[in-house]
């Protein structure tokens, strides 16, 4: 499968709607190329801030522009446009949308996950997802791929309101087809199996179709949802899922504790609880590596879901219990 | 806009100061220090300078106002009411649940801008507030108040060195120098000055002014608007806990409200000093 990382598609998708929507403005903190935010500022330099080496800065300019009726897109690695200012976010960002619901604050997050590769531990951000999803009014959305990453940044500058937008440097398989529909708050269901449910996002959406297939191999149905929104959660896709399958397999680049596989754990525990295994970073740091090495030794490929699900499914039948 | 004069604005700072303690009073918690030093700061702007309309708080072509220091809010409420954007007796409702006055600045009560409440977010804020004017091509101000204290957050200084470098002379900062922050002195918790040659080597048009001299002011904010090609900063010298004896300078005012006898006393010594009995 041909690699592209989601980051390209993201850029590609900037230049799209700098031309139709004049209210569109795009800051990054010193990472212009990186983030692809470049792209956008050559065409408009008007309408891009290069705030420099200042990610605090840069979210408040952000609320100022989106509380003057702009749509901006704030792009910089994913560790320093979430961790570093989430209580900017938090006050400056969603407090000023409370209530309103329309703050436009779109923050753009690339380098996510193991795959960002040898820069090691301090920019393999893998706590963005619970970051993100705990505040109030925010949306997450995590695109699988780069075709999905466009169609994602079009949705989500259409979109009302304050969105966080998961995207990797990692030239990822493309996994997902140019016709697909692509809804904020709608999962997409690539196969439909009985036996077994793996829900991913991002990378791992391309990991678990590959599981599901090898686990058509043992005779084990499994079906495969892209769940590309966090926040809000399509509930009714993971009920359809857990009453048909009645055992469920989450998969993410990102840590184990507060993920998406967090997110389905919390909304299934009330809902309908089914037996559950998280495949995920195992609360600790990355460090330097190629980045199919880091997938590997950090438990992020087919090999762990397939495990995975042979588990869930176990338990549905009460072998583990 | 008609501008009040120095003894209208003497006479309004008083009436400020006084509902700003009742409100505390009636209230239970609260910030009175950080309110009662930038009395003046807020009445010369919504009375001489500030472009805006009560009836149409979204009013497009508004100047905007950003209260970085979010817990003074009981002061900036205040102001709104007595400019009729709410009706005054709603001051009484301050911190109470359901009411719109929330503990810090909050955007849902009308004439409010931006919620703030977590220091050193609002002048970054306030910058891209003025960039969006700029783009736009519109000749909206930008006025946002600081606390001393609130300097000590590193984000007002990247806040800074984006204005000046960005020539946003659109955007005036005010500096509530009140001497005082939570836990004591500034000089004894983390001593800043000489502050005007902080702003002046980021690039700012740096104006002193005695803060609690209304007109002096006033003067402040015009020739802000007179300097092209840099923001400018009005280091505004105040006494933290201003016209109450006992609260002056004192840190312990900070974040507590007097009771009914220390109501009475503030406002005996407030009466005292405008000459009314």
């Amino acid at each position: 499968m041909a690699g592209k990382p989601t980051r390209d598609g993201f850029g590609e998708a900037l230049l799209e709607i700098g031309k139709t929507n004049e209210n569109i403005f795009v800051l990054t903190g010193d990472l212009a190329d990186s983030t692809r935010a470049e792209l956008f500022g050559k065409q408009w330099p008007d309408r891009f801030v290069n705030v420099g080496i200042s990610e605090s800065d840069m979210i408040g300019i952000a609320t100022g522009l989106a509380l003057s009726g702009k749509v901006v897109f704030a792009c910089s690695f994913g560790c320093f446009v979430t961790t570093r200012p989430n209580d900017q976010i938090r006050v400056s960002v969603c407090y000023n949308n409370h209530g309103y619901g329309n703050l436009n604050v779109k923050i753009v997050g690339t380098h996510n996950g193991i795959t960002t590769g040898p820069d090691g531990a301090t920019a393999q951000a893998m706590e963005d997802i619970a970051t993100m999803r705990v505040l109030p009014g925010m949306t997450v959305v995590v695109p699988a791929d780069a075709v999905e990453a466009k169609k994602a940044t079009i949705a989500v500058a259409n979109y009302p309101g304050p969105v966080y937008l998961r995207l990797g440097r990692y030239a990822a398989p493309i996994v997902t087809q140019e016709g697909d529909p692509f809804e904020v708050g709608k999962a997409n269901r690539i196969r439909t199996g009985n036996d077994v449910s793996i829900i991913a996002c991002g990378l791992m959406v391309g990991e678990a179709i590959e599981a599901a297939s090898r686990l058509s191999q043992e005779g084990i149905d499994a079906s495969v949802i892209n769940l590309h929104t966090v926040k809000p959660l399509d509930g009714q896709t993971l009920l359809e899922e857990a009453r048909r399958t009645g055992a469920v397999v989450t998969a993410e680049e990102h840590q184990v504790n507060g993920g998406m596989g967090g997110a389905v754990a919390e909304f299934l525990g009330r809902s309908r609880a089914v037996p559950m295994e998280m495949v995920a970073v195992q609360d600790t740091f990355g460090e330097s590596g190629a980045e199919r090495e880091l997938q590997e030794k950090y438990g992020l490929t087919a090999k762990e879901i397939v495990a995975a699900a042979r588990k869930a499914i176990a338990r549905k039948r009460g072998g583990l219990g | 806009m008609d501008r009040l004069s120095a003894g209208e604005l003497k006479r309004l700072g008083w009436q400020v100061r006084r509902d700003v303690l009742i409100m505390l009073e009636h209230a239970g918690s609260g910030h009175p220090g950080g309110s009662l030093s930038a009395v003046e700061i807020l009445t010369s702007l919504y009375y001489n300078k500030l472009r805006h309309d009560p009836r149409n708080p979204n009013w497009e072509a508004r100047d905007r106002f950003v209260l970085s220091k979010g817990h003074c809010c009981p002061v900036l409420y205040t102001v709104l009411a007595y400019r009729g954007f709410f009706p005054k007796e709603e001051l009484m409702t301050f911190r109470r649940l359901g009411s719109r006055l929330q503990g810090h600045t909050y955007r849902g009560v009308p004439g409010v801008e931006v919620s703030t409440g977590s220091l050193g977010q609002g002048l970054s804020v306030a910058n891209g507030m003025a960039i969006a004017a700029k783009h736009g091509k519109k000749d909206s101000r930008v006025y946002c108040l600081i606390g001393d204290g609130e300097m000590d957050e590193g984000q007002i200084w990247e806040a800074a060195m984006t204005a000046s470098f960005r020539k946003l002379d659109n955007l005036c900062c005010i500096v509530d120098k009140n001497q005082v922050q939570q836990n004591g002195l500034t000089r004894v918790i983390k001593d800043l000055d000489p502050v005007p040659d902080k702003w002046r080597a980021c690039g700012w048009h740096v104006i002193e002014v005695d803060g609690h001299d209304a007109v002096q002011v006033t003067k402040a904010y015009d020739e802000a608007e007179t300097v092209k090609s840099k923001p400018s900063v009005v280091i505004a010298n105040t006494i933290k806990g201003k016209g109450v004896s006992f609260m002056e300078l004192n840190h312990q005012w900070h974040g507590k409200t007097p009771n009914k006898t220390e109501l009475e006393a503030a406002l005996k010594e407030l009466d005292a000093a405008m000459g009314v009995k």
